[in-house]
């Protein structure tokens, strides 16, 4: 079972990477039944858009 | 003889500048090499500058000339390191404890709801705190970060740059994401 904190680790790694099929399975199940972790993936999200943003690199 | 003076005649242009100013600032931080890396980048500009049709490509154009030139100065500074490029701030033992032994989220830890993207950026206080934090994160961890997300360099690339290993790199990575992501949920949430 995923913990919070590992969770949050994997969510950076899938910013480098994408996820081993079983890294991906569990973080999805993970976010399905955590909140807390749902809104730490949609802040590293709204996080790198701010960065694209800045760097006048907008997609 | 100054030759520039057009350049700032241009309204736009001088808002421009300021963008890019704030922009090498973060990143270097140190604000006469910030000024350097604008005016450099802004004469390669308008030495040539043909054929564009608005001001968002302009902006775009301008900016990848500009960190190129922020590149540059980042390599030189890795290669001959003059000063000392660590700043403690406690930070490492912040982000373990927002966890509990379990390595659950502690409850008053636990991220909330930002909201709309959009919404926040249209939001000149979140820009300011934005800043503020990226401000604010050890310089050998925010260097490894902007040239990610701000140079659009691949960690693969950042090792080589830095001399670190990649799994190395995704640690520093992930840390610098979360003292960011704190840091913003304190000040600005």
């Amino acid at each position: 079972m995923l913990t919070c904190k590992n969770a949050t680790k994997l969510i950076s790694k899938s910013q480098e990477r994408p996820l081993a099929l079983k890294e991906r399975i569990s973080l999805r199940f993970h976010l399905l039944i955590c909140s807390g972790c749902n809104n730490y993936n949609k802040q590293m999200k709204l996080i790198r858009q701010a960065c694209e943003h800045i760097g006048g690199n907008e997609k | 003889m100054n030759n520039t003076t057009d350049i700032f005649s241009d309204k736009n242009i001088t808002l421009l500048r300021e963008d890019m100013l704030r922009f090498a600032i973060l990143q270097l931080r140190d604000a006469s090499l910030a000024e350097d890396a604008v005016q450099e980048a802004l004469i390669a500009a308008h030495s040539s500058k043909s054929g564009f049709e608005g001001r968002a490509q302009i902006k775009t154009w301008v900016f990848s000339i500009l960190r190129n030139k922020i590149i540059d100065i980042i390599r030189d500074r890795v290669r001959r390191p003059t000063q000392s490029m660590t700043r403690e701030d406690g930070s490492d033992d912040e982000l373990d404890e927002l966890f509990d032994e379990n390595g659950r989220w502690r409850k008053e830890a636990q991220p909330s709801d930002w909201g709309q993207p959009e919404k926040a950026f249209k939001n000149d206080q979140f820009w300011k705190i934005f800043e503020i934090c990226i401000d604010s994160m050890k310089e050998n961890v925010a260097r490894v970060f902007m040239m990610r997300e701000f140079l659009g360099f691949d960690t693969a690339e950042i090792c080589n740059e830095l001399d670190i290993s990649e799994s190395n790199c995704w640690v520093i990575l992930h840390r610098a994401r979360a003292s960011l992501r704190l840091c913003l949920e304190n000040k600005w949430v």
